[in-house]
Order: structure tokens, then C-alpha cells, then sequence
């Protein structure tokens, strides 16, 4: 379906630090190694302007001491798992590689829950405003109220604050006593306990507000305030800017189209972060949603795993082992409350991209019916954005991934290989 | 005293039983059953129970998931034949007073159809056609070059011409089953969702779930299913490929067909592909088309598509740089002669009576309508208003 | 410094800028019109919600967040 043709021998898609991590670690026995990247800088989300980042520079500049060959810009669009090939669509047209392994490492994505206001312009996520911000928009003497749910809310509340925005409020749904009860198994990772009393020292002027939650957004042409709820009062925020995110969630599209088995929205690994699909493996928030450390150090195994250096991807299994426990406790502290699933009013949108409100979605009975008879999920994201929202909502699951997972243009499935 | 009391109770419980019992199988009894809720099933349900039949509809799956579901919508007069031009024409006829009731998710819209020359051989073809259009009252008009650059600027340079067709229409067929088979519960028919025949009998149908149905009809609307409720009709699954795009609005504003289209459909063994585009109310583009016999699975495959884009970028070069959001397969329920199947089939046993109501091919959606009256009134015993025998399944027994 | 075009008006930004923050340099805190009519602006930052797409030198839905300016861009909005 493509172009043109390249052979590699283990091939990852993902630039961020599962990606990058695999990709340092597949080069020590002398194989061909492709890492494609759909940004125009590796990084990912996480290590975005990357020169920010030491931790990031490091791995980078390991990267650029072996021989990968980096494709960036590369949007995987397609993929035929039986002929082990994988068709792009880059700046040069459409591609495709041929792959003796493969190591997904497609990361995560916010998700965004349906709110009264929520689709006014400067209403962004939380990692969204971060992600902006890194890429030029003006947050310097701008208010803004952080929102949702998550650890990324503080990360990105100091974010902004150092980049000259005044952040009015941190409102974290989950309920404080969660919140310290995953500060306090924190003693076993010292460095993750001088993150966060660094994180609170820097944020300690910033009013933070626990079992809170946004209710409104207001504002004609785009938001001029935002209502949040916190206990039983209302408090009203005049803002420029709300960002509001409730967590990560992986991204599997991609997995789901090769046929790798997903768990818990998760893609399914074996201790080598082995797939259940034969010579596909899958390391990062792809796999569950875990953090930089994680997602290093999955990207590690599955890279060592893939050339057979199976000595050196297990010396990773208790570091992983041990951070991914605290994954898991991390989704169960910021686990959704039932009142903001509640949010939306029967005239609030919540496919984005169609303008389906919730009233039409409430009259079908699953992910399928809305599609069908809303087309709710048949627009421009794919239904990234909202299925994420039925899923929260109604606990409706897009099961079937169809072509092509990324909208690409005609003339790219159209091309002769 | 006692004993009185104690009779009368006894007679009163009795009837209370004969009551239960009665209100249970008139429940449960109909004067026909349609199996499939697609377009097709909808429509005949909604014909069926607004005159006056107690009808049920049986469904396994969704309201309009099948080939209802994966095709584009087209409403078209089509003239491969005198007798599916006679349905087309008819159907059409009846879209056009359905489409007032239709609410706004039915994106029903008179866009008309354009049939597209390449060359002189297929301009000879649009005189004809339009000629013929004409003696049946059918408006249309013959365009040269000039007038279909004009009309559509995103067509390539160099076509011969077309023939506009203004009544043809678009809709989205999964809501209009939908509508129809609502206005078809106001009319006292009843839906058995997530439900299959499983077995016929003289009584009547029984489902999935033990339910037994009482009826003296049963009519087969299920598609490319139709072979496994009714064996030995010939019905084969026809397979499709379509895909959309995001939106562009005011590129395209007819459905563009190329007239080569007609000549691939009536080919029996060969794959093929036809330039076939459609534009959503939403600005999107619906593009096809293609027909494959002899398909394993519902998967898209990659070189028929490819020839697919590529036959459609030939005549719409601007197609190339638009975004495509998804690409789909379907399958049509096709026979041997393309004409559908509607009427009684051949049976050995005489109850209960069955109808088919299938194996329309491209043209479900657009003669749904006509399919459901003719239906009906062979039901009720009434005159067809069109001549039926072209469309009865005894021509194939 | 880059110097770009946005529904006619030339705004200028330091160069490693997205186009989507361009927009937003120029005053423009959306660039989509919704189906139903609302502006729309950028949500997601990584090229997921398509709430940020504009028409980049001719072609329509380009993503603005994913797109870093470059000189002579022209950049149209729904307005």
C-alpha cells in the first residue's frame, strides 16, 4: 500500500522514552534498527523541547551514538501483521518497513470528559496546555485554572506558574486522604519523594483543592470563567485559560489493529513485554500508564528482549516490577468519582467533531448504536476523543479498530507497492 | 355460602387463566413476521403495519446494521433493465413524498445524479439513457463538456459530458430504517431485537429464545443472510469497498457516477471498480465503488482498493489530497439477473406462507419503498401497482 | 524570527513555533468553525481532537499543533 519498501529487523514505533529506551537497547547485537515517530522531535509528550529535560538529553544523545535510523514525521496509518509490514504516510509520501520484531511504544493520550462549556475555545487538557505551551502559545501573565485529575495537574500547574502564568487553582477530583495515602508509599523511592516535596514547595502559593471538580466553563466566544465545585460551594474563577485533563489513558490503536489482546485498556505483556501477537512486543504507557521510569525501563527489556538478550532485559524485571505497583496505585487514587461523570447537561456535546450531545448518545445502548445512528466517533479524531467519554460515561467499548487508524490522504492509499 | 363463594372464585381464577393465555398468544400472534430490520425489513414493516396487518419484525443484530449500513445511500432511477428502471422509477416516486416525514438524521436531500461520459461512445449512451428517461416522464438533461466543467469544477478536463438526473437523492439509510421501523410500532408492530428465527413451523416461527411466534407469513428481509432462512434462493453476498473522507464542503454537489458503473454491475464473475462519489450534507465525501464475487472475509484489501483510487482519481484528480477518516467493506445480497427478490418462493409445505424480500443489490435502499408496497399488497391480496412477475422468486425455482 | 500570514494578516514569531501558537500570538484563540456553528480551538496538544486544524498553503485540516511555522506560510482560519 505504499511506495516504498524498506527491510529492518526490529522496528519501533514511538519516539518518546519506551521508544527511544528500546531503541538504544536493540542495538547492541548488530541488527537493523528503525524507529519511526510521528512528531517532528523525538521525545514523545513527556520529554516535548526536549532541551528542558537533562534526564531526556541524556537518552538522546545515548540514542544518537548508535545506528538507528530515525524516521521522523512518520504516521503509521496501517499495518499488515501476517506480511510483518507497517505502512506510513511521511512527508516524503507513503512507506512501508518490513519487520522481523516489532516494539510498540505508542504511548499515552489525556482524556477529556464532557462538561457544561467544555468545548469553548481556551478550554484545553491539562497536558494539552503543557503541550501547547512547549510549542509557542502565550501563557506568560495568563490565568488559568488547572483542573481534573492526575499527577500530571501539579507537573503541569509548576509548568506554567515557571513560565510566567498565574495559576489561580489546582482542583483534583480524587479526595485528599487518596492523594496522601499514595504520597505515603512514596518512602520506598526517595527519588520520587524529593520530586514531590520539590513539586510542593513550588507550588505552595497555589491554592490546591481536593474532591473538586469543574461544572462550567463560561463565555461567549471563548471561556471568560470557570465554575468549580468543591464540596458543597461553588466557586467562580474569571480566567483566560482552563486546563483540564482527567489522567492518561494508552493509546491502542495501533495494538488493536495488529491483534495484539488488550487488558484493562491496556495492551496485554508478558514479563519479556512480550504482545500476545508473535514477534510484537509493547513497552510504555502503551502497556499501562506509569510514568517516565516505567516506560525507560520497559522500553529496556522489550529492546534487549527482541535482539535475545534476555540476561540483560531481566536484570530490568524489579525495577519494573516495583514501579509498575506503583502504577497501579496510581490509578486507583485518581479513579474516577461518579459526580464527574455526571457533568454534562442533555445539550452538552460530547463528540466533538459530529456536535452529538448527550441526549442523542443516552437513546443508544452501545458504542455502536452511536456510531451508527449519531455518528458519534465517525468524524475527524476517530473517536479518540469521545470514545474515551462513552467509555467513562456508559462503559461503552470501541471494540473493532478499522483503516486507516490515523486519517491519511487518498493518494497515500492509493500508492502501488 | 361457602360453596358459592368457592365456585365463584374457581370460575373467576379459570377465566382469569383463559384471559392470561389469550392476552400471552395474541401477543405473540401476527398476520406476518419480517425477518431483518434493515432497510428493506423497515420499510416492509411500516407498509405492512399501517394497513392494518399485525406485524412483527425479527432482528439479531442492529436497526439497519447490514448492507443498509455500509452502502452509500444513492437514491437512483437505474435503467440496466425495464423492470428495474419500473422499480427504481416507483420507488422513487414514494422517496420523494416520504421525504417531508423524515427528520434531519436522515440527511435526505435531492442533489440529483450525474452520469458521467468519458468519450464519445459513452455520450451516445447518455442520449440514449435520456431519451428513455424521458418517454417514462423522467426529467433530465444532457450536459456537454463545458456545462459539467461548470456544474463540477473538480472533474478532470477532457470528459465528454453527462446526463443530469435532478430527482435522484441521497439519504442515510441507517436512520430511515429507524424512522420507518418507529412508524411502524405506532402502527401497533411489534420488535423482537436481538432475536433470530431458528426455526419454521406450521404454527408459525420460533426464535432464539424459545419465543414461539404464531403467523401465516413470514417474509425473508435479511440480506445477504437471506440463503440461510430460505436454503437455495440465489442470493450470493457481493462484496464492496467505500470509504469517506473529512469534510469538503461545496467540492462535489451531485452523486457522480461514471457510466462505465452500469457495465461493471451487470458483469456476473469479474471483480471491478467504478468512480462513484457522494456529498454528505456534512461537506464529507462518500467514494466507491467496487464488486467482488468470490470474497473470504470482510477484510479491506489493499489492491482493490488501490484500484479503486486509482479509477477515482482519474476522474477527480482533487480526490488525491483529501483526508480519508475510514474505509469500509460491505456486502450486498446480489442475483444472478439483478433484480430483487420480492414474493411468495416455491414451498412444499403451505404454512407458514413465505416471502422473500431480498437480493437487491445496490438498489436496497432506493427501492426499499417500492419493495415494501408491492410486498403489502401481495399480502393483502391487492394489484401490485407495478407488474410484480420480473421480481418473483418462481423465476428462479 | 518567522513571518507568516493568517487570513491576511502577517504575524511574526520565533522560529521552533507551531502554527497553532502563531494563532494564538495573532489574537486568534480558535481556528475551527463546528459543525453546529461554535469556535473551536485547540484542545489536546498532540494532534488527537483535530480541534485545531486549519487550512496550511491551500489544504484544509492541517493540524496546527503539529505544524511549526515556516517562512511565507499562509494560514487560513473558518474565521
Amino acid at each position: 500500500m505504499a511506495e516504498a519498501t524498506h527491510e529492518t529487523d526490529i522496528l519501533i514505533i514511538g519516539g518518546g522514552p519506551a521508544g527511544v529506551a528500546a531503541a538504544v537497547a536493540a542495538t547492541r547485537r548488530g541488527r537493523r534498527v528503525t524507529l519511526l515517530d510521528e512528531n517532528f522531535g523525538l521525545g514523545g509528550q513527556i520529554w516535548r523541547g526536549a532541551n528542558e529535560s537533562p534526564q531526556a538529553l541524556a537518552w538522546l544523545h545515548k540514542l544518537s551514538q548508535k545506528k538507528v535510523l530515525v524516521v521522523s514525521g512518520a504516521r503509521v496509518y496501517a499495518a499488515s501483521p501476517k506480511a510483518r509490514e507497517v505502512h506510513a504516510e511521511t512527508p516524503h509520501g507513503g512507506q512501508s518497513w518490513r519487520y522481523q520484531r516489532l516494539i510498540l511504544a505508542t504511548g499515552a493520550r489525556e482524556r477529556f470528559l464532557p462538561f457544561e462549556g467544555w468545548t469553548l475555545p481556551n478550554v484545553m487538557g491539562a497536558a494539552g496546555l503543557q503541550a501547547l505551551a512547549k510549542g509557542g502559545w502565550p501563557v506568560d501573565g495568563k490565568r488559568v485554572v488547572v483542573a481534573g485529575t492526575g499527577p500530571l495537574l501539579l507537573v503541569v500547574a509548576d509548568y506554567l506558574q515557571q513560565h510566567g502564568a498565574e495559576v489561580l487553582c489546582v482542583a483534583e477530583q480524587a479526595a485528599r486522604h487518596k492523594v496522601w495515602q499514595l504520597g505515603a508509599t512514596l518512602w520506598r523511592q526517595p527519588d520520587k519523594v524529593r520530586q514531590a516535596l520539590e513539586l510542593r514547595r513550588k507550588l505552595k502559593k497555589i491554592p490546591q483543592f481536593y474532591g473538586a471538580w469543574p461544572v462550567r466553563a463560561e463565555g461567549a466566544d471563548q471561556l471568560t470563567a470557570v465554575v468549580i465545585q468543591h464540596g458543597r460551594r461553588e466557586r467562580r474563577l474569571e480566567c483566560d485559560y482552563l486546563a483540564c485533563g482527567w489522567h492518561l489513558q494508552p493509546n491502542l490503536e495501533l495494538a488493536r489493529l495488529l491483534g495484539c489482546a488488550v487488558t484493562a485498556g491496556a495492551v496485554m505483556v508478558d514479563e519479556w513485554q512480550k504482545t500476545s501477537q508473535s514477534d510484537i512486543y509493547a513497552a510504555g504507557e502503551t502497556t499501562g500508564v506509569g510514568g517516565v521510569e516505567l516506560a525507560l525501563i520497559e522500553g529496556q527489556i522489550a529492546g534487549y528482549a527482541a535482539v535475545e538478550r534476555h540476561d540483560a532485559a531481566r536484570a530490568g524485571f524489579a525495577v519494573r516490577d516495583s514501579l509498575r505497583g506503583w502504577a497501579q496505585k496510581l490509578d486507583q487514587t485518581f479513579a474516577l468519582r461518579p459526580e464527574v461523570l455526571r457533568l454534562a447537561t442533555p445539550e452538552t456535546i460530547v463528540c466533538r467533531c459530529e456536535d452529538v450531545t448527550y441526549r442523542r448518545l443516552a437513546e443508544c445502548r452501545n458504542a455502536r448504536e452511536a456510531k451508527l445512528y449519531t455518528r458519534c466517533g465517525m468524524g475527524a479524531c476517530q473517536g479518540r476523543i469521545c470514545g474515551a467519554a462513552m467509555a467513562a460515561l456508559w462503559g461503552w467499548d470501541a471494540d473493532t479498530v478499522r483503516l486507516p487508524v490515523l486519517p491519511v490522504k487518498l493518494a497515500t492509499l492509493q500508492a502501488d507497492s | 355460602m361457602l360453596l358459592a363463594t368457592g365456585y365463584l372464585l374457581l370460575i373467576a381464577g379459570y377465566l382469569l387463566l383463559i384471559a392470561g393465555y389469550l392476552l400471552l398468544t395474541t401477543a405473540l400472534s401476527f398476520d406476518v413476521i419480517i425477518a431483518g430490520a434493515g432497510i428493506v425489513g423497515a420499510a416492509c414493516a411500516w407498509e405492512c403495519a399501517r394497513a392494518g396487518l399485525r406485524v412483527g419484525v425479527v432482528e439479531p443484530r442492529m436497526v439497519g446494521g447490514g448492507a443498509t449500513a455500509a452502502g452509500m445511500g444513492h437514491l437512483v432511477v437505474m435503467d440496466d433493465s425495464p423492470a428495474q428502471l419500473a422499480l427504481t422509477r416507483y420507488s422513487q416516486v414514494l422517496w420523494r413524498s416520504l421525504a417531508e416525514h423524515l427528520p434531519d438524521d436522515c440527511e435526505y436531500r435531492e442533489c440529483g445524479t450525474l452520469w458521467i461520459a468519458a468519450d464519445a461512445d459513452e455520450m451516445a449512451e447518455v442520449n440514449r439513457k435520456a431519451a428513455l428517461l424521458q418517454s417514462h416522464g423522467i426529467p433530465s438533461e444532457v450536459l456537454d463538456a463545458q456545462q459539467l466543467t461548470e456544474i463540477e469544477p473538480l472533474l478532470r478536463q477532457g470528459l465528454a459530458g453527462a446526463l443530469r438526473v435532478p430527482q435522484d437523492g441521497v439519504a442515510y439509510p441507517p436512520n430511515v430504517a429507524r424512522f420507518l421501523l418507529a412508524q411502524a410500532v405506532e402502527s401497533g408492530a411489534k420488535v423482537f431485537l436481538g432475536q433470530k428465527i431458528t426455526g419454521l413451523s406450521a404454527r408459525g416461527a420460533e426464535l432464539s429464545d424459545g419465543t414461539a411466534l404464531t403467523t401465516n407469513a413470514v417474509v425473508n428481509a435479511t440480506g445477504h443472510w437471506s440463503p440461510a432462512l430460505t436454503p437455495q434462493i440465489p442470493v450470493k453476498p457481493r462484496k464492496g469497498h467505500l470509504l469517506i473522507t473529512d469534510r469538503y464542503p461545496q467540492s462535489v454537489r451531485h452523486q457522480l457516477v461514471e457510466l462505465g458503473y452500469l457495465k461493471n454491475a451487470h458483469a456476473v464473475a469479474a471483480d471491478s471498480v467504478s468512480f462513484n462519489v457522494q456529498p454528505r450534507a456534512t461537506g464529507q465525501l462518500l467514494i466507491g465503488s467496487s464488486r467482488q464475487y468470490d470474497a473470504t472475509g470482510p477484510e479491506v484489501e489493499p489492491h482493490i482498493l488501490q484500484a479503486m483510487l486509482r479509477r477515482v482519481t482519474e476522474y477527480m484528480p482533487a480526490l488525491a489530497q483529501m483526508s480519508v477518516l475510514r474505509v469500509w467493506t460491505g456486502f450486498r445480497a446480489a442475483t444472478p439477473n439483478h433484480l430483487p427478490l420480492i414474493g411468495p418462493v416455491a414451498q412444499e409445505s403451505p404454512k407458514p406462507k413465505l416471502y422473500l424480500a431480498t437480493g437487491h443489490e445496490g438498489l436496497g435502499v432506493t427501492t426499499a419503498p417500492g419493495t415494501a408496497q408491492i410486498l403489502a399488497d401481495m399480502l393483502l391480496g391487492c394489484e401490485t401497482a407495478i407488474p410484480a412477475d420480473p421480481y418473483s422468486p418462481i423465476n428462479f425455482a | 524570527m518567522i513571518t507568516l500570514t493568517v487570513d491576511g494578516k502577517s504575524v511574526t514569531v520565533p522560529e521552533g513555533y507551531t502554527v497553532a501558537a502563531a494563532l494564538a500570538h495573532a489574537g486568534l484563540w480558535a481556528g475551527r468553525r463546528a459543525v453546529s456553528g461554535g469556535r473551536r480551538g485547540p484542545v489536546c496538544g498532540m494532534g488527537v481532537c483535530y480541534e485545531c486544524r486549519v487550512t496550511l498553503d491551500g489544504q484544509p485540516h492541517a493540524l496546527s499543533c503539529r505544524t511549526l511555522c515556516a517562512a511565507g506560510m499562509e494560514v487560513r482560519t473558518d474565521g
